[in-house]
Parts: structure tokens; sequence; C-alpha cells
């Protein structure tokens, strides 16, 4: 890649090409209707995962180019990829947790506040006043 | 406390110790600061800042996504009926909307770093109108949503005028709807402010392309906001 640069106090730092920005911009639009077409198509459980993996590709064109962590110090990189892990143990852990309290809680689906309010979907004037009753 | 405040004096003191160090700090600009060795450990060192920052942002929004992830799993058809409420359109808009923007913020740090001063005016003034077009596009979401009663919690009242949401408790759906997207709407707010200072900034001439460092970290920020957005779009509009 050929690399302009300015003179003076900043000419170790890297700029960009017009054409890489462009590129970088045509694709991140190209790959929004790809996010919205593939929603149009029912893969069952592996929807979320077709929708992330695109929304990730999306991501890391934004980091890399329009962030400059491509040719930036690594160490910023490191920052992002520390809240990344930080982010996955806190999601994967919990959903650990939450997956598995079926197998050592005896009380399912009981609501914690008995007078709650429980909206079961279908129009709210038929259904709120039998909701509205406490259940026991 | 002491040894902290002691630090920068004596780094100036030492100016008088190795030859090449003096040669240094005589040809320093004006916009380096006396504790940088040159513009650019000063550069690199406010963006450090700035990406821990960054992680601070991530990590807050990583809780929002953690609510939705529980939720979702909890009541995965209701989520699915749901997000069906949601305006896939204007949402598709709003996303070409910020990589537009995120585009034009980093074409804009690109036109100081060539020393194009008109450039990057213009190009912030696209950003920021670009901003501008998320927002009135969200409030017209929100506005059909408060219309017709999808709302968080307690304020729900959807009647079933435009379908009939299947499952319990769809008021979960949009309290998750509400608390992401506003959080979301509520950082693209304090970007209209951040990029409206470096803009008239440089509409002052405060920019060269020796120093750009508050465009260059506003377009940072600026980036976060498209990047929460990117995962926020399919998980609430497309996928459900």
């Amino acid at each position: 890649m050929n690399i302009p640069q300015t003179s003076g106090a900043h000419a170790q730092s890297h700029i960009t090409p017009l054409n890489t920005y462009l590129a970088v911009g045509a694709s991140l639009l190209f790959l929004t209707a790809v996010t919205v077409w593939v929603a149009g198509f029912d893969f069952g459980s592996w929807n979320m995962i077709v929708a992330m993996v695109v929304a990730t590709i999306k991501a890391s064109l934004v980091v890399l180019f329009f962030m400059h962590l491509l040719h930036d110090n690594k160490f910023f990189g490191a920052i992002l990829l520390i809240s990344l892990i930080a982010l996955t143990v806190f999601i994967v852990f919990t959903m650990l947790d939450n997956g598995s309290r079926a197998s050592i809680n005896t009380i399912q689906m009981e609501e914690i506040n008995k007078k709650a309010k429980i909206y079961d979907g279908k129009p709210a004037t038929e259904t709120a006043p039998a909701a509205a009753q406490p259940k026991h | 406390m002491n040894e902290v405040k002691a630090a920068p004096s004596r780094t100036a003191q030492s100016v008088d110790m190795p030859s090449a160090h003096v040669e240094h700090h005589h040809g320093h600009p004006s916009h380096v600061a006396h504790h940088f060795t040159d513009s650019e450990q000063q550069l690199d060192s406010a963006k450090m800042g700035m990406w821990i920052f960054l992680l601070t942002e991530i990590l807050l929004f990583g809780g929002l996504f953690c609510a939705y992830t529980i939720y979702r799993n909890e009541h995965l058809e209701m989520f699915h009926s749901a997000h069906k409420m949601l305006n896939v359109g204007m949402g598709a808009f709003n996303t070409v909307v910020l990589i537009t923007s995120s585009l034009t913020v980093a074409l804009a740090i690109r036109a100081m770093q060539l020393g194009k001063r008109a450039q990057t005016i213009w190009l912030l003034a696209a950003t920021l109108a670009c901003a501008f077009i998320f927002l009135v596009v969200k409030y017209f979401e929100y506005e059909h949503k408060i219309h017709l009663g999808l709302l968080p919690g307690k304020f729900y009242h959807y009647d079933g005028s435009e379908g009939i949401i299947v499952g319990n408790n769809p008021h979960i759906f949009f309290s998750i709807y509400f608390g992401m997207t506003a959080t979301h709407g509520l950082h693209v707010l304090f970007g209209i402010i951040a990029i409206s200072i470096v803009l008239l900034q440089t509409i002052k001439g405060k920019f060269s392309a020796a120093y750009y460092t508050p465009i260059e970290l506003v377009g940072l920020y600026w980036h976060l906001v498209d990047l929460i957005w990117i995962y926020l779009f399919p998980l609430l509009y497309l996928i459900g």
C-alpha cells in the first residue's frame, strides 16, 4: 500500500487512502443489505448466529479501518480485546448460571411479586382484569 | 500524592541531561505539552485515554446486551412476535445514516491529516446532519410506539390494533427496546454536542495537519456509537 505522508511533526502517522475508506463504507452498506436480506429466511436457532456473524464482520471493518486499529498502536487493540473478553466472560457466565437454575431450584415460573400484572399478549382490555388477580 | 505532583517538574528539569533530549525540546511545536517527547507520543496518549473510555462504554452496553440475552432466552416466542412491531425500514434507514456518518467523520479526520481544513468543515457538518437525521427518525419511531402503547413495564397498554403479540409479558421486550435504544440515542446526542464543538474549533482554525487530536478522539467515540447500532439493529429489528 502506498502511504501518502504529511511533512513536519506528524510524518509517522498513517493516513488511510481515500479509496480504502470508500471501499469500507460501501462494504458496510452492502453488508447492511445482506443482514436485512438474510433475516427474511428462517434458519431456526441459526438466525441469531447468522446475524451476529454479519454484524461482527461489519464491526471489524469499522474497528480496523475507521478506528485505524490496523495501523495504529497495537496497545489500543489490546484494550479493545480486554473489553471484549470481559464482556464474553460476563455474558457466558450469566447464561451458564441462568441456564442451570432449573436443576437446583424447585420453585419455577412463579412471579416474585404476586400482584405483578401479567400481560399475555392478547388485547389488554380483555385480559387485564383476569391477569390482575393474584395467583395462588 | 506528592510524588505524582512532582513528576512534571522533574521532566522539565531533565532537559539539561542528554544532548539529544535538549535538541528535541528545542523543536517542540506549541501544541505539544512539555511532558511529552513529541507530537506522536502526545496523540497516542490521548488516544489511549479514549480507548479506555470506550472500554467502559462497551461494558456499559454489555450489561444491556446481557439483559437482552437473558430475557430473550426466557421469552423466545414473545420476543420473536413482539419484534415484528418494530419498523425494519426505519431501522435499516438509520443504519445506513449512521454508517454514512461514520464514513464522513473518518474522511473529515483524513482531510485534516492532509491539512484540508475546508473539507474537514463540510465533512463534519455532514456527520452532524446524519446524527440529526438519526434522531429525527428515532423520534418518529418512538412517537408511533408511544401512540400504540407499546411501552416499557407498567406503561404498556397496547390493544392489539396492529397485530396481536403472541406470548406472555410483551412489555419486557419494550422495556429492553426502549432501554437499549434510548441509551444509544443519548450517546448520539452527546456525539452531536462533541462534533459541534470540534466543528466550531475547526472553523476557528485551531487544528492543522500537525494537531487534530480532538477530532480524532471524537471520531473514535462516534465510531463506537455506530458499532453499538450495528449490533442493536439486527438484535432488535431483525431477530427479536
